[in-house]
């Protein structure tokens, strides 16, 4: 199965593992999750519908990032795996 | 009940009126007790609860000076366990992750009440998921000697690690392989509890200058070590290399300068934070360039400053915690430096240190728009720190300067409203942050003084928004309403209570 990974798990980042699927999964762990997880999961739906994606599996393993970093680990991480045999 | 800050307070406390209600109110000071007959020598800890008759439901107090070394509040703790003793109160100044037993005795119902200034690590975490029976009461370093010498927080039985013990039973902290400098915070339950113990693992002949007065010493236990001296050492006394951070630093005494603050005979103090110890460097640079000579630094001492007394800088220092390894050899060797004790630092009626401040530099976990600061809880509402000093150097320094980043992991650390309130707004002056500081509108003086600064000063609630900007309006999490401590403020009111974490 074609995976991708990208982003780290220091403070301020967000590590971001994304799988083929046949439907969408998104699963978030976050420092600030009481505080941020619904914005978290926006990033990454908007970040897919942009990239015109609408099945995959997204395991968002944040650490305080900002937005500007998910989607941008997120976008790397579909890449990577996209570049994947 | 609510208390004037409109926070709840749990019933059978009394209610924060405002940081000067205390000038309303005489001091109150049981007897001290005087021992007169020298003291008996335990043979173990096991002998010690036999002797003294500890048992179920007494209350035994203990210091925080060898920090996350110490071994003795754990030793006591091993024998409550052993006997199965029942509803212990422990009345320890501050508790560390290094004190993790006590989860055990908590959830077991060995300790049901527990009294401290300052809680971090899985104590703290078991108390906020609501484990203790009774109620977490915090004080703040100066509050918890008037608590003792009132009577309010009546100790059975102190239990005090002392580096080094003298033949006639004095205690000092500058001997010994645990030397930790000042036991400040020992004094008042050394000179109030029912009961006092030294422990110790170094008998010398006489001790020089003793902190500890042997006339108040009942008992007097050797074991093999009172400590971990590598855990004594605090792990944050080191100057911040971020470089957000410096700039924040840079700023903060740009402002005190700017503020006529930085003139001979100043006083001052800081947090032993990174970004704290760095505005005491660069108060330094300013005081060399300009030839200044302050009078005194006080607080949890370091080495910046033990070498700023060196240098000329201060004349002298009021040492009521050693920080570091410099601050413990420059309190044996430098007359200037002087131990001091919790209630000569902070007590509201005693002829305290930290009403004579010009200035102290302090840290956040949040700050809201009433310049009301936390330092005892995390946003989630766990219990991950105490006042301490905070709130008692805020309300004796003439200007309070706190410190932080604008955004931590995410978290903007300027709030709405804080998560729970440990020094109030009333006595917070100003914030400084790397994209801009905030004035407490109360304080015109200063506002007035910074007029055509070229500082970034701006009202705290576009720091907000600013904050808001960068992370998105973070959602409020729900808290219970099960309370499980109360922050208690200098004087003996509750300012704000902890609930039990979800």
């Amino acid at each position: 199965m074609k995976r991708g990974i990208a982003g780290s798990l220091e403070s301020n980042d967000a590590l971001i593992t994304v799988k083929e699927s046949d439907k969408l999964e998104i699963t978030i762990k976050s420092v600030v999750y009481d505080f941020f997880h619904k914005q978290i999961e926006k990033t990454i739906r908007d970040t897919l519908s942009e990239l015109g994606i609408d099945k995959i599996s997204v395991v968002c393993e944040d650490k305080g990032a900002l937005d500007f970093t998910v989607r941008a680990r997120l976008i790397t991480a579909v890449k990577r795996m996209e570049a994947s045999k | 009940m609510k208390n004037v800050l409109q926070r709840t307070v749990p019933e059978g406390f009394k209610a924060f009126a405002g940081s000067n209600a205390y000038k309303n109110f005489k001091r109150r000071t049981i007897a001290e007790k005087h021992t007169g007959k020298g003291f008996i020598s335990l043979k173990s800890v096991s002998d010690m609860f036999d002797k003294l008759g500890i048992k179920d439901g007494m209350t035994l107090s203990f210091h925080h000076h060898l920090r996350n070394g110490d071994f003795v509040l754990n030793m006591v703790a091993e024998e409550i366990k052993r006997r199965g003793l029942k509803n212990m109160k422990l009345a320890p100044s501050s508790i560390f992750p290094n004190n993790k037993i006590l989860v055990e005795l908590i959830e077991n119902g060995n300790v049901t009440d527990i009294y401290t200034d300052y809680a971090n690590g899985p104590v703290a975490e078991a108390i906020s998921k609501g484990k203790l029976k009774g109620l977490c009461v915090m004080h703040t370093h100066g509050g918890r000697p008037l608590a003792i010498e009132s009577g309010d927080l009546h100790i059975d039985v102190a239990i005090l690690a002392v580096p080094a013990v003298d033949k006639e039973g004095n205690g000092t902290g500058t001997a010994g392989n645990s030397a930790c400098g000042s036991l400040g915070y020992a004094v008042s339950d050394l000179k109030y509890a029912d009961k006092v113990v030294l422990v110790t693992d170094t008998i010398i002949d006489k001790a020089e200058n003793p902190q500890l007065e042997g006339k108040y010493v009942d008992y007097v236990l050797k074991v093999d070590a009172i400590g971990d001296p590598s855990g004594i050492v605090s792990g944050t006394t080191k100057i911040t290399k971020d470089p957000v951070g410096l700039k924040i630093a840079r700023d903060a005494a740009k402002l005190l300068d700017e503020l006529g603050m930085i003139k001979d005979g100043l006083s001052m103090q800081t947090g032993a934070g990174g970004t704290s110890l760095a505005v005491a460097y660069y108060v330094r640079e300013f005081m060399l360039e300009k030839g200044i000579k302050g009078s005194f630094a006080s607080g949890g001492i370091t080495g910046y400053f033990t070498d700023m007394l060196e240098e000329g800088l201060f004349d002298e220092l009021y040492d009521v915690q050693c920080f570091d390894l410099k601050a413990v050899q420059s309190i044996g060797k430098n007359k200037a430096h002087h131990a001091m004790s919790g209630s000569r630092y902070a007590n509201p009626y005693d002829d305290n240190v930290v009403d004579k401040l010009d200035f102290v530099i302090l840290g956040a976990t949040e700050i809201d728009l009433d310049f009301n600061v936390n330092v005892t809880t995390d946003s989630h509402g766990t219990i991950m720190g105490g006042s301490g000093g905070h709130s008692d150097t805020a309300h004796g320094a003439k200007i309070t300067v706190i410190t932080t980043n604008l955004v931590k992991s995410r978290l903007p650390i300027i709030k709405e409203k804080v998560t729970t309130i440990t020094t109030p707004g009333e006595d917070v002056d100003v914030l400084v942050t790397e994209r801009g500081i905030a004035v407490n509108p109360r304080r015109k003086d200063l506002l007035e003084k910074l007029q055509g600064s070229k500082l970034p000063i701006v009202p705290i609630e576009q720091l907000l928004e600013t904050a808001h900007k960068i992370t998105g309006v973070p959602e409020k999490p729900e808290f219970s309403d099960k309370p499980v401590g109360v922050v208690v403020y200098r004087d003996g009111t509750v300012i704000d209570t902890i609930y039990k974490v979800r």
